[in-house]
C-alpha cells in the first residue's frame, strides 16, 4: 500500500476512567444534531424491540377486501397491496434490521475483528501475514458481490443442516421461525464487518505495544493475555466506538439489500428490504405498481434512510469528541 | 521504489489465485448436483453418473480447480447450467458490458458534480454555504437507491415526461440518465467529502500563500496550486468508489430494467446457475484488484513525496 509518510507515535494515556467517559458525554449532548440523531436511532430501535407490543395486526394477516388503502384510523400507514396493515409490517422490519445489525456486530466486528486485531498487532509474525493475507482476499471482492454469493451459496446448506437437527432432536419449527434467514445474513454479511475493525485495531495495537507501560508490565511478568485486554484494549476503546458507530449504517442497509434480492429474509417474515422490493422491483410491472402506490414506499425507506443518516452524524459527532487530535 | 512495484506485481496474481480458489471453493459448494441440473430430473442414475464422469465432477478437488484456473486463463468460465451447452462469457460479457457503461456514465457524474462542489465548498469554509454542502451531500449519501430511483422515475419519467422510465438503449441514448444519476449522486457525495478535506489540507500550504503573496492570479493558484494538487489523494479514493458503485448498479439495474450483470447474476441466483455467478465475482475482483494496483503505481509516479516501504 502508498502511504504517505506520517509520524506514528501514539502517546500512551491513561486507561479511560468514568470521569473520562462523562466529559465525552458532555461534549457530545453539546452538539445538536448529534444529539437528535441518537434519540431518532434511540426511539427507531426501541419501535423494533416492541413491536409485538406496539403492534396494531398480525404482520401477516391478509385482508384481501382492504388492499392498496390509503392511511386510515384502522390502518395508520395503509395497507399493502395484500391488505397487509403497512405500520405493524414497518414495526416488525425494524426489529429483523435491529437484530440483524446487533448479532453481526458483536460476532463479526467486536469478537472477531477486534481479537484478530489484537492478536495480530501484539504478536505480529506469521499470525499477523496470515490474517493480513486473508482479510486482503477477501476485500478483493466487492463487498455485495460476495455478500450475495455467500447468501446464494449457503442458504441451502443451513437450511438443510437446521432441518436435520429438528429432524434427529425432534424440535420443531427450527426453519420456519426465521432464525435459520438471521444466521444465513450474519454469516454473509462477515466479510464486511471483520476486516476493517480488525486493521484498525492491529495499527493501534502496534504503537501501543512498544509503549512504556506496556514493556513495563511485560517486565513485571504480566501474563500476555492480562496485557491485550487490561492495558491495551482499554486504549482501543475510543476507535472501535467510532468505526462501530459508523459500520452500523452500512451492515443495515447491507441487510435491506440482501432481502430486497430475496435472499435475506423471507416472506412472510417482514424486513423493509422484502416490503421496497415488493413495491419497486418484483415482476416486470415495477412501474406501474410505483406509479400508482408510491406511498407504500415511504415508510419503509424514511426509517432506512433515517437510520443510515443518523448513523452517520453520530459517527462523526464521535469521532471529533473521542479523537480531538484527529481533527 | 522499483522493489515495491515488483513486489505488488508478484502479489497481485497470488492475490488472484486464492480469490479465485475462495470462488471455485463456494461453487464447488453450493448446492445442486450440476450433472443431475443438466440432464434434467428425470435421468437415470447411470446417465448422470456418465455426465458427472464427462464434467470431471468425479475428480478431486485440487485437479478441478487447476483445471478451472487453466479455462479462466484462456478465458474460460466453464458452461453455463441453465443455459444448455453455452459458454458463461458468452452470456455474461454483453451483460457485462451494458453494467460497465452505466458505470462509467455514472462515475463521469460524480466527478463533474462532485470534485468542483468538494473543493467550492472548501473555498467558502466559514461561510454559511459550506456547511450546508456538507450536510446536504450527506443527507443525499445516506439516501437509499431504494429512494432515489424510485423518486427520480415518478418525478421525471412519469410527471414530467422528459425521459423513459425504464429500459435501456446503450450509452448515447436517455435511458442511461436516470439510472447513471441514480448510481452517480452517491459517490458525487463521497467525492465531495473527500475532496473539500485535501483541498483544506492544500489550502493551508505554505506554496499556496506565497504563490498569493507574489501576485499570481486567483485563477491560477487555485488551477495550478491548488486544485492539482488536492486531487492526488482522491485518485486513491476513487478505486473503492468504483466497487461499490459497481455493487450498487446490481440493484440500480433491477428497479431500471437494464440488461446488465445484475439482472443476470439474480437470475443466476434463482436457477442455481453457479458457474455465472462465480465467474462474476470472479472477473468483479479481478477488475479491483488491478484498477487498485494501478492507482497505487499511478499515485507514486505522480507524486514523488510518496515514500513506500
Amino acid at each position: 500500500m502508498a502511504t504517505v509518510s506520517q509520524s506514528t507515535s501514539i502517546a500512551p494515556e491513561l486507561p479511560p476512567t468514568r470521569g473520562h467517559w462523562r466529559s465525552i458525554w458532555a461534549r457530545f449532548r453539546k452538539r445538536k444534531l448529534a444529539f437528535v440523531s441518537l434519540v431518532i436511532i434511540t426511539f427507531i430501535y426501541m419501535l423494533g424491540i416492541f413491536a409485538p407490543v406496539i403492534q396494531t395486526h398480525d404482520y401477516q394477516k391478509t385482508n384481501l377486501a382492504q388492499t392498496q388503502q390509503g392511511p386510515s384510523s384502522e390502518n395508520w400507514l395503509g395497507t399493502d397491496r395484500l391488505g397487509r396493515d403497512i405500520y405493524t409490517r414497518v414495526v416488525w422490519g425494524i426489529q429483523t434490521t435491529v437484530i440483524i445489525t446487533i448479532t453481526t456486530f458483536i460476532t463479526g466486528s467486536l469478537f472477531l475483528g477486534v481479537t484478530m486485531g489484537l492478536v495480530s498487532g501484539y504478536f505480529r509474525g506469521w499470525i499477523d501475514a496470515v490474517i493480513m493475507r486473508i482479510g486482503e482476499v477477501i476485500s478483493a471482492f466487492p463487498d455485495i458481490l460476495l455478500i450475495i454469493l455467500l447468501a446464494a451459496t449457503l442458504k441451502p446448506r443451513i437450511v438443510q443442516f437446521a432441518r436435520d437437527i429438528e429432524d434427529s432432536t425432534g424440535i420443531s419449527g427450527l426453519v420456519s421461525s426465521g432464525i435459520v434467514d438471521y444466521v444465513v445474513i450474519g454469516i454473509a454479511l462477515l466479510p464486511l464487518s471483520w476486516f476493517g475493525m480488525m486493521r484498525l485495531v492491529r495499527g493501534q495495537v502496534l504503537a501501543l505495544r512498544e509503549a512504556e507501560y506496556v514493556q513495563a508490565a511485560r517486565a513485571m511478568g504480566t501474563t500476555t493475555p492480562r496485557i491485550l485486554f487490561r492495558h491495551i484494549l482499554p486504549n482501543v476503546v475510543s476507535p472501535i466506538i467510532v468505526s462501530v458507530s459508523f459500520g452500523i449504517g452500512a451492515i443495515a442497509l447491507a441487510e435491506v439489500m440482501l432481502s430486497f434480492f430475496g435472499l435475506g429474509v423471507q416472506p412472510p417474515r417482514p424486513s423493509l428490504g422484502v416490503m421496497i422490493g415488493e413495491v419497486t422491483a418484483r415482476g416486470g410491472a415495477s412501474v406501474s405498481v410505483l406509479r400508482d402506490h408510491p406511498e407504500q414506499l415511504l415508510a419503509p425507506i424514511v426509517v432506512v434512510w433515517l437510520l443510515i443518516f443518523c448513523w452517520n452524524i453520530v459517527g462523526d459527532a464521535l469521532n471529533d469528541v473521542l479523537n480531538p487530535r484527529a481533527r | 521504489m522499483l522493489a515495491y512495484i515488483i513486489r505488488r506485481l508478484l502479489w497481485t496474481p497470488i492475490l488472484l489465485a486464492l480469490a479465485a480458489f475462495f470462488v471455485f471453493m463456494m461453487g464447488t459448494l453450493a448446492p445442486g448436483d450440476p450433472a443431475e441440473l443438466r440432464l434434467g430430473n428425470r435421468s437415470t442414475p447411470e446417465r448422470i453418473e456418465r455426465e458427472r464422469e464427462r464434467m470431471g465432477l468425479n475428480d478431486p478437488i485440487p485437479v478441478r480447480y487447476v483445471s478451472y484456473i487453466a479455462g479462466v486463463l484462456k478465458g474460460d468460465f466453464g458452461d453455463s447450467y441453465h443455459y444448455q451447452g453455452r459458454k458463461v462469457l458468452e452470456i455474461l460479457a454483453p451483460r457485462l458490458w451494458v453494467s460497465v457503461q452505466l458505470n462509467i456514465a455514472a462515475l463521469i457524474i460524480a466527478v463533474i458534480i462532485g470534485l468542483p462542489l468538494g473543493f467550492y465548498a472548501a473555498k467558502r469554509q466559514g461561510t454559511g454555504r459550506d456547511p450546508a454542502i456538507v450536510i446536504s451531500m450527506l443527507i443525499l449519501y445516506a439516501m437509499p437507491v431504494f429512494f432515489t430511483a424510485p423518486f427520480l422515475i415518478l418525478f421525471f419519467a412519469v410527471q414530467l415526461h422528459w425521459v423513459p422510465a425504464a429500459g435501456w438503449g446503450g450509452f448515447f441514448s436517455t435511458q442511461i440518465i436516470l439510472p447513471a444519476l441514480t448510481i452517480g449522486i452517491p459517490s458525487a457525495a463521497i467525492f465531495v467529502r473527500h475532496m473539500r478535506a485535501s483541498t483544506l489540507e492544500v489550502i493551508g500550504q505554505e506554496y499556496v500563500r506565497t504563490a498569493q503573496a507574489k501576485g499570481m492570479p486567483n485563477f491560477v493558484v487555485n488551477y495550478r496550486h491548488v486544485a492539482r494538487n488536492a486531487l492526488l489523494p482522491i485518485l486513491t479514493i476513487m478505486g473503492f468508489t468504483m466497487a461499490g458503485m459497481f455493487g450498487g448498479s446490481l440493484i440500480i439495474e433491477l428497479i431500471y430494467g437494464i440488461p446488465g450483470a445484475g439482472r443476470l447474476s439474480l437470475d443466476a441466483i434463482f436457477q442455481r446457475d453457479f458457474p455465472i455467478l462465480t465467474a462474476l465475482v470472479l472477473l468483479g475482483a479481478g477488475m479491483l484488484v488491478l484498477a487498485n494496483l494501478v492507482i497505487d503505481i499511478a499515485y507514486t509516479i505522480i507524486d514523488p513525496r510518496i515514500r513506500l516501504q
